[in-house]
């Protein structure tokens, strides 16, 4: 009876503890949601930027859509925020350029790189920065401390961080509705648009660049991204790094 | 009593800051429940009334979670038997479309300061 | 024991007004930031980190280099510190103090706090960071305090404190070594990325935490009529001198790889460090007064005679100070950030606002240090009248 009781009292609190610390284990919750059915699905996300396409009007169109879906705010100096924008394509690609290449000075998109091994994840001490099965790195802002280790480990220059409250930037008449805007000290980047994704859209930049950026699952041999990349010759950004980028630069 | 010059003013010092909060509400108002203005369409909320009276902001913390970081966008309701999508300005503001009159007034009342709409739209 | 904190000179009261007034001014500028935000400061998108962290980690160096009197103390019974270590001690807690101060000034959403916490990381630096300050902090004040309470009781210290006192030993090596890899560890900054953060790190430590205690010391020798020894001030001094060397050396190692490799994802931070780069030249100019107070203060130190002298012995620890202060608070950072990954120039300069901020965390350590000397050489008066 007494040695019974105890295992009982021990198993209990055995079984309290690993609750505590695991709650799905004592039943799945997740049971109650679900997916969009319409959503778009993928192994591997990935982007390729043919840069022979790139004229000035398609990077500012690529980057107005991106900027007003996710109301970025336009902060004229330096402590602004990008999740799209323009750099020569040297500066971008430096360590596999040379001082006679002919597209050394030409603009090129540049964006978050998706990393399949994110610097980024690995050093955020909240997982507030994660990412997604489908390999998009996504940014939790109710999370973020704002600590910026992540925009010290980002090799790519990729995040920004919201030095002002944004909405001192942002007309709230002209505000999309669609997406929320963010709070003070909190960093943001690109999200490879996962929100559209998963109600069956393809991201805004790559609508809006029509035919200058080809969006698909890199693991699928038959998906667009495959095609192009079989079909032309590719770069990605630092490569040495070791954090696999995820969007292919065309030449 | 050893040094009772200083111990008895300074617990009586301590007993009144420690009491503070009780003190310096004596004479404000008490807690009345407010009239909310409900949606005029609907008899339900996605779950039951005191379950969302309760639990709206449990909810809502799952609910973030579940949808920015597990990547799922429908809730199961029970109560109405159907998916709804777990969007805070997309689901819950389509109904009560008046932030004032049905958010704010239970929150001042309960002086609570949720920074929701800090970020997210009051209306869809 | 805290009692003797109470009760002081009208001297040690307006010292306390003074650090009082100037954390009220901090505290004011630190409101302002709650509520502008960082922008407020002189940090932007390129260079995200700046005078807070770079306090932070200079700190942290003098927080641990409470070691450099542990070690000979507790390993080689070194009788000369027994009388000053409760002060490498002490000043280790208000460091500490600081340190995680400055994390907190540095953030972004700072009520957010506690989700280092809620969803610990071990992946990230910064988790093992808060994981390793937080214990020194506290090794530092339980050690110290129960120490200083047994030698008040004219007893020997507790046994059963012998083990927290070897426990911190490698405690104080580790919180270097894990701010170092905060940095060290990060792909795309080449001049964090070495091997030789951490050890440079320390050397440079170990040279400026004893250097900051030896001007405690002739501080405490003036004002509170304590005299901590000729001895113990003697030996740190030499530990000075081999750390500054060290940690000079270790810079030479650093510039040599860079400059000789010709790497340019080296060589440009190096070069904007003691060249500047498209006409930045500010931070050059720290980084030359850095190097040559460092190689002043060792060559004047080499000779004994200096070494014995008390006021040019005062004055090399300033130059020490000064260059591990100008090379960690200044350098370290801004120098990883610029040229950024994307090859442009940026710059950084502190606003008024950031600066309050970092005097008002500052004289917070400083209040620390006087309350806690006070109560430390108290004691030690209290023993040694018998």
């Amino acid at each position: 009876m007494n040695s019974n009781r105890r295992k009982f009292i021990k198993i209990a609190g055995l079984a309290a503890l690993g609750w505590s610390i695991c709650p799905p284990l004592a039943g799945a919750r997740t049971s109650r949601y679900k997916r969009i059915e319409e959503g778009l699905r993928a192994e591997r996300w990935a982007m390729a930027i043919d840069t022979a396409k790139l004229t000035q009007e398609v990077m500012d169109r690529a980057i107005a859509a991106c900027h007003e879906l996710h109301n970025v705010p336009k902060i004229e100096n330096d402590q602004n925020i990008k999740w799209i924008w323009v750099e020569t394509f040297y500066n971008l690609i430096y360590d596999q350029s040379h001082p006679f290449l002919q597209e050394r000075q030409l603009p090129v998109l540049t964006l978050c790189n998706h990393c399949d091994n994110p610097p980024c994840v690995r050093v955020c001490p909240t997982k507030a920065t994660f990412s997604r099965e489908d390999g998009i790195v996504l940014m939790d802002f109710h999370r973020c401390i704002g600590c910026r280790f992540c925009m010290a480990g980002c090799p790519y220059g990729a995040r920004s961080f919201n030095y002002f409250d944004p909405k001192l930037f942002l007309n709230e008449d002209d505000m999309n509705r669609d997406f929320p805007a963010r709070d003070m000290g909190v960093v943001e980047k690109c999200e490879f648009c996962a929100h559209l994704l998963d109600q069956g859209e393809r991201p805004a930049c790559v609508e809006a660049a029509e035919g200058a950026l080809f969006f698909g699952d890199v693991r699928d041999p038959d998906s667009e991204v495959r095609q192009v990349l079989r079909e032309r010759y590719s770069l990605v950004r630092k490569p040495k790094l070791g954090t696999e980028p995820q969007v292919y630069y065309l030449i | 009593m050893y040094n009772a010059k200083y111990i008895i003013p300074g617990l009586i010092i301590f007993a009144l800051l420690f009491t503070f909060p009780f003190w310096y509400n004596l004479g404000a108002v008490t807690y009345e429940p407010v009239e909310l203005e409900l949606p005029e369409d609907f008899d339900d909320c996605i779950e039951s009334t005191e379950f969302m009276r309760t639990e709206h902001m449990k909810l809502l913390d799952e609910w973030r979670d579940i949808y920015v970081r597990d990547g799922y966008q429908l809730y199961w309701s029970e109560l109405k038997e159907q998916y709804f999508l777990m969007s805070l300005t997309k689901t819950c503001m389509d109904c009560h479309d008046n932030k004032e009159d049905f958010c704010d007034r239970c929150h001042d009342q309960t002086a609570v300061d949720p920074y929701c709409w800090d970020c997210h739209h009051t209306e869809p | 024991m805290l009692e003797k904190a109470i009760q002081g000179s009208a001297l040690y009261w307006i010292w306390l007004l003074v650090l009082l007034a100037v954390i009220g001014v901090g505290f004011f500028s630190y409101l302002t930031q709650l509520d502008q935000g960082l922008s407020v400061t002189g940090l932007n998108r390129d260079v995200s980190w700046g005078f807070y962290i770079a306090q932070f980690t200079f700190l942290v160096g003098v927080a641990a280099s409470a070691v450099m009197m542990v070690i000979p103390k507790y390993l080689h019974n070194h009788k000369a510190y027994a009388r000053m270590l409760i002060l490498g001690e002490f000043l280790a807690v208000a460091a500490v103090i600081m340190c995680l101060l400055f994390i907190i000034a540095d953030l972004g959403q700072p009520q957010r706090l506690f989700n280092v916490i809620l969803y610990p990381t071990p992946s990230s630096i910064l988790f093992w960071d808060m994981v390793v300050l937080n214990g020194y902090l506290f090794l530092n004040i339980f050690v110290g305090w129960v120490t200083l309470q047994a030698e008040r009781k004219r007893v020997g210290p507790p046994r059963w404190i012998i083990p927290f006192i070897y426990i911190s030993i490698p405690w104080a090596i580790s919180i270097h070594t894990v701010t170092a890899f905060l940095y060290a560890g990060l792909p795309g900054r080449d001049f964090w990325l070495t091997a030789v953060l951490a050890p440079s790190f320390l050397a440079s430590a170990f040279a400026a935490g004893p250097a900051l205690l030896i001007l405690l010391a002739y501080v405490i020798k003036i004002f509170a009529k304590w005299d901590p020894g000729k001895e113990a001030i003697q030996s740190l001094a030499k530990v000075v001198i081999y750390a500054m060397l060290a940690h000079l050396f270790i810079i030479a190692c650093k510039v040599f790889t860079a400059a000789y490799s010709m790497v340019p994802d080296k060589l440009e931070h190096y070069k904007y460090l003691y060249f500047g780069l498209e006409g930045h030249t500010m931070l050059a100019t720290f980084s030359w007064v850095a190097i040559s107070a460092g190689v002043i203060a060792v060559i004047t130190l080499l000779f004994p005679k200096n070494r014995q002298a008390d006021n040019i012995l005062a004055f090399s620890m300033i130059l020490v100070l000064m260059s591990t202060w100008i090379d960690k608070g200044l350098g370290l950072i801004t120098a990883g950030f610029i040229p950024t990954p994307l090859h442009h120039m940026a710059t950084y300069v502190p606003t008024q606002t950031e600066l309050l901020i970092t005097l008002g965390i500052w004289a917070t350590g400083f209040l620390i240090i006087t309350v806690l000397y006070k109560v430390g050489i108290g004691v030690r008066k209290e023993i040694e009248s018998g």
